[in-house]
This record gives structure tokens, sequence and C-alpha cells, in this order.
């Protein structure tokens, strides 16, 4: 973690270098060559209740290069692991799209191209990443920015001077690499983290200084928070021992929001042990909420069948075998209805900002 | 005489009506030459009320109206039973007729064919057809009748294999030309080298069945020996399928030996068609006919006119395959005596004779007299028309029908030229939709059968083996579908035609088993075949897919580890080999 880069630079290159040392070895004694690549599924993911974190299983699967169902993504992985050493030696980052184009092209005279969509080249870098135990960010790889920062924190982006205080209505674009020798942490004089789901809400929180006058930092993730607003908030939590709170809609897929950055994601199960954050707490929309806060029932919305799929989906999950949380799930099924949070402005504009969250806060109306 | 009975068990009706008519018939006696003759006419339908009938006719005033019938009037009103139903077949039959004779000729006198076909369009509706061979000439005494009687050969009173079977074909011809265009048969021959030949221009007296002899004379012709017939007719000519020009074809590959040359009408390119061996077929031997497929009346005939003074002599004589101890056990089973004249025989011991004869185990007759093409030659000419990826022939050894020993061939040609050039993108891919049937090229004694294939025993045989199990699809009750030539050839010393143009084989299941057996031989080297191209196109695929990404590996394993990516492809490139080719991939 405090590597300098080029020093982290020199480390995955010399994996990249192994990684195709073994596949020439192979060729050299005339075997079929082959890779071994960690699973990413739900079979190969285990969660650890010690930890509290989704974590990547043992499972490997063999990609051999003379299987008619494995030869294209084999070369395919090759391409990547050439591409991505070519950037490190240039040391310049780029998207997971530019890389996409850069490894694009026609494959001898044939009608195919090496990648026909970047579907097809986005898991074979995941791929990559699991094989040789590097994260995307010491690949030089980065995906486009989502997420803004704004509030009481002062830090180094690529050696320029971020003030938190100062970012007028857009924030502080999180940037998808955020490891250390990228971003430094200043002066804070936040007392908690809020992660929100929706760009909208955060405008309104920080039009209305909700951060200021509560002394936090407010960020969104553009709906499911991406790698860099992930690893962001648990160095935040980590290195800056703030809490940090969730705020998603009450509905099934701000649930999971709220589960990936709490305990990690099946996709990227392998990246748990430096994005998920057991610690995050929370705040709502509970389904207990409208109550509460007596708002109107024509604010609600039905939930549809998949909704309904997905929720029973969930009260399987390990992670969700609280006892709180059955029973926060089991009566959003019973109401059959979801909450935007945009729906607590039926109370008034600032309602969230001036009554909902403090309170939530102060009574310690969460759940863990 | 004797052949001639003994030939009419494989007939049908209308031979048996031209038997009959071939010997001077009383009339009275002939029921059968009713449809021909005038007799009286069929009674009238019956009245509104019932009247007695005056008496039309006497059988003494319509005894004054019967009389005989020659075979050439019979011919003028039933063209069609020889194959000159329409202008368009009559032009071919009369190709085919001619090329026969000469190809029989030919091979008779141990000569290697060599034949030439024109025909010449006077009018749309009117040809000239000059075929020439190198044959042995036919001497002048006997040429007008070949070429201007019916019913006049040297094949019809002997069991040997040939072409031609009655000695009607090329008169037949002759006929149709001079009723259709008035002009006679013009023939040139020569049998030796250093004599002239002779011209002849015959026409046929139609009343009488004989020729005519309207011009004689002697010329000098180039050849050493030859005939050369001409006949005028009328006739349209086309193209294609059941024409001349396909039969010159057919002709061609079922007689490797042969060079054809032919000069088509409308100006169209002359073709020609080499010999592709110079071994003449083995020549048939001609064989006594064998019990077991003997008629009672033939039998009887046989044995009144047998030279032999016992019956056991007589039919160990004029049978083939029957012993004194085969002949005794058939006189035993008859309850006649061996020692009895034949001649002297009554006509319930010849039909207890006749009874006895399948209840007695005779040898079947010798296969020397049947002459298959031979799977090797059946391929060469195959080879010679047809270029395919596959060719595949079978002869059977002879078996017997009632008596006559027969051959069947098969052979067929896959693929190649024959696979439509929409396929060429997927030469590999199965049996596409839309495919065409295959072409099935019929045989008796190499000369093909273009009319009438649902008729035939060969069409039968195909339709009912089942070439699913081959590789080939195939729809209920009809031929496959695919890109394939099949032949079959049956070679006998009497193939049992459905009638007298010889269009169709008759269906005996002796011949139908037989056919099936050759077919399913070249079926499962067919299939052995497209099996072993299946597996060869999958792998090739795997391999190019391989060989596809082999660069791409190899120039970023290059980029990775500095090892230069000639090497590493060199090294992948035999690796693909090993895991497409014999050895397979254990991983795959």
């Amino acid at each position: 973690m405090s590597l300098s880069r080029s020093a982290q630079a020199k480390k995955t290159t010399a994996k990249l270098v192994e990684m195709g040392k073994q596949a020439v070895r192979m060729i050299a004694k005339q075997k079929n060559p082959v890779l071994a690549i960690p699973v990413r599924s739900l079979a190969n993911v285990s969660f650890s209740t010690r930890r509290a974190i989704i974590e990547l299983g043992e499972q490997k699967q063999d990609r051999y290069f003379f299987n008619v169902a494995q030869a294209r993504k084999f070369m395919q992985t090759f391409l990547v692991a050439s591409a991505c050493k070519d950037l490190i030696a240039s040391g310049k980052t780029t998207s997971i799209r530019d890389l996409y184009y850069i490894m694009k092209h026609t494959v001898g005279d044939s009608r195919h191209n090496t990648f026909e969509e970047q579907d097809e080249s986005d898991p074979i870098i995941e791929d990559l990443e699991v094989t040789i135990d590097a994260l995307r960010e010491e690949l030089n790889l980065f995906a486009s920015n989502k997420g803004a920062l704004v509030g009481e924190l002062t830090l180094r982006d690529s050696g320029d001077t971020i003030d938190g205080r100062r970012m007028g209505s857009g924030g502080w674009s999180v940037p998808s690499i955020v490891e250390d020798n990228v971003i430094e942490f200043k002066k804070c004089d936040a007392k908690m983290i809020l992660l929100v789901e929706k760009d909208a809400v955060w405008r309104r929180l920080n039009e209305d200084k909700f951060w200021r006058k509560h002394k936090a930092i407010l960020v969104h993730g553009g709906g499911q928070p991406p790698r860099g607003v992930r690893r962001l908030c648990r160095r935040m939590v980590t290195e800056l021992s703030l809490p940090l709170y969730v705020l998603v809609d009450n509905d099934p897929w701000g649930f999971y929001i709220y589960s990936v950055v709490k305990q990690g994601s099946i996709n990227l199960a392998y990246e748990s042990v430096r994005m998920a954050v057991p610690e995050a707490k929370f705040l709502g929309l509970s389904s207990f909420d409208q109550e509460k806060f007596d708002l109107p029932d024509n604010i609600t919305m039905r939930l549809d069948e998949q909704d309904e799929k997905r929720a029973d989906q969930m009260l399987k999950y390990p992670w969700f075998e609280k006892k709180d949380w059955q029973r926060e799930i089991q009566h959003m099924l019973k109401r059959g209805k979801k909450l935007e949070i945009e729906a607590l402005s039926s109370k008034g504009i600032s309602f969230i900002s001036d009554t909902y969250l403090p309170q939530k806060i102060r009574e310690q109306d969460w759940l863990t | 005489m004797l052949t001639i009975v003994a030939a009419k068990r494989a007939q049908k009706t209308a031979s048996a009506q031209l038997d009959l008519l071939a010997k001077p018939l009383r009339p009275a006696a002939t029921p059968t030459a009713k449809p021909e003759t005038p007799v009286a006419p069929p009674a009238a339908p019956p009245a509104p009320r019932p009247v007695k009938l005056a008496r039309r006719a006497t059988a003494e005033s319509m005894a004054t109206r019967q009389r005989d019938i020659s075979v050439s009037e019979f011919f003028t009103k039933n063209r069609h039973l020889l194959g000159f139903d329409s202008p368009a077949k009559a032009l071919l039959t009369t190709v085919k007729e001619a090329v026969d004779n000469s190809l029989d000729a030919c091979e008779e006198a141990g000569i290697l064919p060599e034949i030439h076909v024109e025909i010449v369009e006077l009018a749309e509706n009117r040809h000239r057809v000059v075929i020439q061979d190198n044959g042995p000439g036919i001497v002048k005494a006997q040429a007008p009748k070949v070429f201007g009687k019916l019913l006049y050969g040297s094949k019809f009173h002997r069991l040997r294999q040939s072409r031609g079977q009655q000695g009607i074909g090329i008169s037949a011809a002759a006929m149709y030309g001079q009723l259709t265009t008035g002009k006679p048969v013009v023939i040139t021959s020569k049998t030796r080298p250093g004599q002239p030949a002779h011209h002849f221009e015959i026409v046929i007296d139609t009343a009488k069945n004989a020729p005519v002899i309207v011009k004689d004379e002697a010329l000098e012709w180039a050849p050493d020996h030859g005939t050369r017939v001409e006949i005028e007719l009328e006739s349209t000519y086309k193209g294609g399928r059941r024409s001349a020009d396909e039969f010159l074809e057919l002709v061609a590959i079922a007689n490797p030996h042969a060079t054809i040359g032919y000069q088509p009408p409308k100006d169209r390119p002359a073709v020609r068609y080499e010999r592709v061996t110079d071994e003449l077929p083995r020549e048939p031997e001609e064989i006594k006919p064998h019990p077991y497929g003997v008629e009672l009346g033939a039998l009887a005939q046989i044995l009144k006119e047998s030279s032999s003074r016992t019956l056991r002599g007589a039919l160990c004589e004029e049978f083939c395959r029957v012993t004194p101890k085969v002949a005794d056990e058939l006189c035993a089973l008859a309850k006649v005596k061996p020692a009895a004249k034949p001649k002297a025989l009554a006509p319930q011991e010849i039909e207890r004779l006749h009874k006895a004869i399948p209840q007695v185990r005779i040898f079947t007759p010798p296969a020397s007299c049947v002459v298959p093409i031979g799977e090797d030659l059946l391929r060469k000419g195959l080879e010679r028309e047809i270029r395919a990826d596959f060719y595949a022939t079978c002869t059977r050894p002879p078996s017997v029908y009632r008596g006559n020993p027969f051959a069947v061939e098969a052979g067929l040609a896959f693929g190649g030229e024959l696979r439509a050039a929409t396929d060429e993108d997927e030469p590999d891919a199965g049996p596409a939709e839309g495919e065409a049937p295959i072409r099935l090229m019929r045989f008796t004694n190499r000369a093909p059968l273009q009319y009438q294939p649902g008729a035939c025993a060969i069409f039968r045989g195909v339709v009912e083996t089942n070439w699913r199990q081959y590789g080939l699809s195939q729809p209920r009750g009809a031929l496959p579908l695919g890109p394939m030539v099949l032949i079959v050839h049956i070679a006998s010393v009497w193939v049992p035609f459905t009638s007298e143009s010889k269009e169709a084989v008759a269906h005996y299941d002796e011949i139908v088993k037989e056919i099936k057996l050759a077919l399913r031989e070249v079926g499962r080297r067919l299939h052995a075949f497209l099996r072993h191209r299946a597996h060869d196109a999958h792998e090739a695929k795997r391999r190019s897919i391989f060989e596809l990404y082999i660069p791409e590996v190899s120039s970023a394993l290059e980029s990775l580890t500095k090892v230069e990516r000639a090497k590493t492809a060199a090294l992948l490139q035999k690796l693909a080999g090993r895991y497409t080719g014999a050895e397979e991939a254990t991983e795959a």
C-alpha cells in the first residue's frame, strides 16, 4: 500500500512477465499452454463472518489455448496482459474502454476481431486481475469517473490540493484510482461520512450545506458506487477513523448497494479486502420510515415481481441473516411498497437535511 | 424356334403378341390378334327395349375379312411398343438401336469399338441420323435382311449376353424412317480391307416384312471394315435428359473400352469420348436354358425338337446343369421312364416333368456367361465423365433368376462438379435443404435405360435402400438427395424388360435383392468417406481457429517475455498439428 508508484509498477510488470514466461515454458515443452484463473462466480465466494466481507474461494478454472472453446479467451487474456505491460511501461493510465480500442484489431485475414465488444474485454481484464493478483489500478486501468465528494476534508490529488469545503455545487469528482500514491488526506474536520445513492439527493444536501452543519463528508456513487468511491470510503473510514452512513432508496436494489459497500460484491470478491467497509451503517430509507416520519401514502410505489424475487433472495444471503435485517426486508415485502429518497421532499424540500438525517443520526436509528 | 419360346417366359403381352405374329398363324386360332384384326364389331349396346337382333355378320363373312398380319403392319400401328411414340423419342431410339448394334458387333468380332454418330437437321421435325462403326461389317447377302426385315438377327436365337435381344431394333428404326419420310435406309458396309464396300438403299415391304433393295452398288470406302447406316426420319432434337446426347454420355460411362464421336445438330460443338481402356470385355459364353426358368410349352417344344433318343439324354443335352443323375431324379418324380423317347411323351407326362423341376436341386448356371463391366472399369468410366470427390463401385457375384444368370453392379460418384455452386462456401456442410435428388443411371448389358424409371426394378432397389444410414437425406419413397450420380448395371443373358421398348427392368425378387446388396456395398463406402470428410472438416475448423490466434498469442508473448514471436509461433503451429491431427487433444 505504501509502495511508491514506480516500485508498484515494477512489481506488477514482473507478475505479467512471469505469466508470459510460464506460457512460453509450456509451449517449449510442447504442452498445451494453460492459465489457471480463479473462478469469479457465486459458487466460488463465501461470506466470512469473522471479517464480515465476501471473500473469493480457491476454485480455479484452467484456460487452455488448444481448446476450441477457450482458445479465443486465452488469446485475449495475453493480449490484455501485453497491453497492460506497455501501459505501465509508458507510465500512463487509461480507461478500460480505451484499452478495448487499443487491443481491438482484425485477426489475420479473417472477419473476426480480437475483441468484438467492450463486453468481451472487460471480463478478461477482471480475469487478469485475479490471475496475477494485481488490482486494476496497478494495471494502470481506470473506469470512468463516477461519484462526487464535498465536505470537511482537504486532500491532495496527484499533487493538487483539493479543499472539500470549496467545491461549489458539483463537488470533487472521485477518480477511479484513489490509492495513496495518488490521493493523500491532509486536513480532516469531519466527524462522519455520508454516502448517498443518488446524485440528486447529494445535490440537495450540498445546497443545504448539510456537511458544514453536521461536520460531514458527503459522497455519492451515482447508483452502485464504483471502485474509486468504495475504495476512498474504505480509506477514509480506516485512516480517518470516521463512521460511514449509507443512504439509499427503500427497495431491494438500495439494500444491495448497501451490502456491496459493506461486504463487497460477488464479481469483485477478490477486492473486498480493499474496498468493503464492514463498519458501514444503513441509515435509510427504512421500511419503517414512512410511519415514523408520517409520510403520506401516495408517495410509495408498488414492489414489482422482480423486486419481490430479489428481496426473497436477499433474505437468504448470510450477510443479511441478522434479525434486524430479516425484519427490515420482511416488512418491506409485507408492505409491498418501496420508497425513493426523494419521497422525503413531500414533507418539504429540505426535510431531509433539517429533520430526517439529524433525527436518524441522533436516535442512532440505523441498521448494521 | 426353341429359344423363341424359351425367351417368351420373361415377356409380357406385347412381346407375346409379336412372338405369335412372327410366325404365320391361323387367324381362327389366334384370339390374341384380335385388336388388329378387323373381326366382328363388338356387340352393340343393348337397345332400349328388347328386340330380336338381326345377325350382322356370319362366321363365313367374318372369315373373309380374317387374314395374316405382317409384323411390319403390326409395327406401324404399334410403334410405341418399340420406342417410337414421340418424335423426340424416335430420334433417341434410332441412335440407340444403331449404337447398340455397332457395339455388339464390334465386341463379338473382338474389335475395340470406334463409333461415330451424327445427327443432321434437315428441318425442325426431320433429321438424318448417321452411325458409322469400325465393326466387322455385314456380308452383302445379309445386309438387306438385317436392316429391312423385322425380327431378323443373330441375337434372338441364343442365350448370350448382348445389348440387342430380339432383332427388332434397327429394322424398326429403318421402318419408322421410311414411314415418316418415305426415304430408304442407306447402308454402307465393308468386311475386309482391299475390297470395295457395298452400298445399299433399302425399303421395307411392310406387307411382306421383306426388304426391297432400291439401290445396290459397290464403292470405294476408306475404312478397313465397318458399317455406316443412314436413316432419315421425322423427329425433333432436344438436348438434356432423355436425349441422344445423354444416351451417348451414358454409353461412354458403361463402355470405357469404346471411343465415341458425336456431332449434334444445330451447330452444337462436336463431342468425343476417348476410350480409357484397351481391354475388351470378356467374350460372353453362350449357354443352354436352365431347367428352373423353362415354361411348360417351351419344355414340350424342346423335347419335341431334341435329337436325343432318350428323355434322359434329351434333358442332359438340351439344358444346362442337368446331369444324368438329375435327369433320373426328374424322371422318377414325374413317373416317366428316363429311357422314354422324348418325342413320344404324352402331354400329361411333360406336365408332370415340368412340375418336378422345382423339387430337384440343380446347380445354378455357369457364371461365365455374364460379363459385368467390372469394378475398375466402371470406376474408370465414371471418372471419364464425372469429376467427383469420391467414387465407389461394386460388382456382385453372378446370381440367377428363373434359370437366367445375371450380375448386378453399382457405382457412385459423389461431390466435386456434381455439387451445386451455391454449396461452394461450405463444402462440408451436411445435406443442405433444397438439395436435388441424385442422378440415377440405369444400364442393362452396358446399354442405358432412359425412360420409365419408376417402373424399373433398379429404381425400386434404389428407393427401397435406406440411404439415410449412409449419410444422405432421402424423402420417403423417393431417390436420395445429394450431389451424387448412381449407376446400376444389370448384365444377363436375358434381361427381363417390362416391354419391347426395353425401358424398364421387370421386378424379379432375385434381381431387386442383388441390386440392393450392391447398393449397400457402395453406400457403406460412401458413408465411410462422408464420415471421414466430416471428421477432417471438423479438425480443419479447429486447426483454423488455433492457427488464426497463434500470431496474436505469439506477439503478445514476445511483448511480455522478449521471446521471439516466430519461434513461439512455430512451436504452437507444431502443437496445433498434434492437437488436431491423429492425436486427439485430451483437454479439448
